[in-house]
């Protein structure tokens, strides 16, 4: 009976450190093949760990739905949209001639662009649909210039991992990781259904990846910083979003 | 073990081939380990999921069928309650406080652990035989005269039998394999064709349901049904005697035999 007993404590240890320890193999490999999201930490981290994981893994090289133009729906809904700043209105009045997107972090060479200088580059679209994570969508044609183009041009150190985004809107500012970033239907987009992006919609330029919801689409982009760690931005959890208690990846 | 089960065999049948401290373990389990743990489980993860997919519904209480669908279409219906989004017409004059964060959060690790715990029952119950004994039902219970005998009783508020204590009814059988074969499946393929990144790898999981907007409707639905089950399976305890039969979904052993001998 002692004996049955110190065999079953025996096989229960090892089987406990084995699993333990397979956990933390995987737990290595997972960060190692950026898996883990950002905001990992909390009573939440498992289901942001496991949802972004799997999803990262089923949907590296998939692209998003693109639809016929007979689908484009006749009236997009916008969103509520914050009061635009002084700094902001300045530069509409200018016709946004002024408007840049800089890019810096661990790039070859930083640089900063014009609405010109991205309209110069190819253009690429897509007709996809924007989906709140609310509930509601709408489909519409999105215009503009791969965000890996841009990357390209100023030469992406081999450590990057993340590209992070900030807007002209207050304590607006979000990241993706290099997956989304070089994917070929992440846009900086200028325009929305054959005409300039409306400012509501986020003109003059907004992030667009649609195999995420909306709220990771952030309007009136001016700053990109390429980065090897998301520590060292705000909080440290990827974004102003998931501060604020919403995901970081928001692929559901 | 297919007789022990459903038969009535007196306690002393039971207590004859051993010893009298011992008579409880004799008796044939109602319900294994394996299906009463992943049944709690489940149960917490059901009302996470429910509490919060309310939650998230309250920022747009509004459904549509087809692709796409905002306060700018006309709905198929909505739901007449208070909204936590200001740019929702309600009738509402005030806005409630946004829950989002946390719900999706919480809906979405509920979900994993519900998955991931039914997934376990799933293939254990193949395994073992659990939905072929206890589950499937036998064909002589399938005429009809022997389903409206079966459906009659608890309309008329009659406590169930004995034999019930050890074994499934007929409409329970069919009501549980239609919840975990049909509802179950459903309510995750429709969550997951709402999911811009899951589509993009599989999209024929929105389009067989003719559209995102379709699939998040459908899933609403199907959740309504599942608190539907809900509220008649509790009832359905309550009337087969609540404590008796939540302590067996507990500790595995029905209290009918002592209560009725």
């Amino acid at each position: 009976m002692i004996d049955l007993s110190r065999r079953k404590l025996i096989l229960t240890g090892l089987a406990a450190t084995a699993g333990a320890s397979g956990l933390a193999v995987a737990a290595r490999l997972a960060q190692k093949y950026g898996l883990v999201p950002p905001d990992h930490g909390g009573i939440y981290g498992l289901g942001e760990t496991l949802t972004f994981a799997s999803q990262r893994l089923l949907t590296r090289h998939s692209l998003a739905r693109e639809f016929p133009r007979s689908q484009i729906s006749p009236r997009p809904f916008p969103n509520e949209l914050a009061p635009l700043t002084e700094d902001f209105k300045r530069l509409q009045a200018g016709g946004f001639t002024e408007w840049r997107l800089s890019v810096d972090g661990t790039v070859a060479q930083p640089a900063s662009f014009s609405i010109s200088d991205l309209k110069s580059y190819p253009s690429r679209s897509h007709i996809t649909e924007l989906v709140c994570e609310e509930g509601w969508s709408y489909i519409a044609e999105w215009i503009g210039v791969p965000l890996s183009h841009v990357l390209h041009l100023v030469g992406v150190h081999p450590q990057a991992r993340y590209v992070v985004y900030t807007s002209m809107e207050p304590n607006t500012w979000d990241s993706i990781d290099m997956a989304d970033a070089l994917h070929p239907q992440t846009f900086l987009c200028y325009g929305m259904n054959g005409k300039e992006l409306p400012v509501a919609h986020g003109g003059p330029l907004r992030m667009r990846l649609p195999r995420q919801l909306g709220y990771k689409n952030i309007k009136f982009i001016t700053r990109l910083t390429v980065t090897d760690s998301l520590k060292k931005f705000g909080k440290g959890v990827g974004s102003a979003a998931s501060e604020a208690g919403y995901a970081w990846y928001v692929g559901i | 073990m297919e007789t022990l089960k459903s038969a009535q065999i007196p306690v002393e049948a039971c207590l004859s081939s051993s010893v009298s401290t011992a008579s409880v373990t004799t008796l044939p389990l109602r319900h294994s380990a394996l299906v009463r743990v992943t049944h709690w489980i489940i149960t917490l993860c059901f009302f996470a999921l429910l509490l919060t997919g309310v939650e998230i519904v309250i920022s747009h209480p509004r459904f549509y069928w087809g692709e796409t669908g905002n306060v700018l279409t006309t709905p198929l219906f909505r739901l007449h309650i208070p909204s936590s989004r200001a740019l929702v017409p309600t009738g509402y004059g005030y806005v409630l406080p946004d829950q989002n964060g946390w719900s999706r959060a919480l809906h979405f690790e509920a979900a994993w652990i519900a998955v991931l715990t039914g997934l376990l029952y799933a293939i254990s119950g193949l395994l073992t035989g659990h939905f072929r004994k206890d589950l499937l039902p036998n064909r002589a219970d399938l005429s009809w005269r022997a389903l409206s005998t079966s459906i009659a009783k608890p309309l008329r508020l009659e406590r169930p039998g004995e034999a019930e204590a050890s074994s499934y009814n007929v409409h329970q059988r069919l009501t549980y394999l239609f919840v975990i074969f049909v509802l179950f499946p459903l309510v995750i393929w429709t969550g997951l064709a709402m999911s811009p990144a899951f589509i993009s790898a599989f999209p024929a999981s929105v389009t067989l349901l003719g559209g995102r907007q379709s699939a998040r409707t459908i899933h609403f639905f199907v959740s309504v049904a599942l608190v539907l089950f809900l509220l008649v399976h509790v009832a359905m305890v309550c009337l087969a005697g609540f404590s008796s039969r939540t302590g067996a979904m507990v500790t595995g052993r029905t209290a009918a035999r002592k209560e009725r001998t």
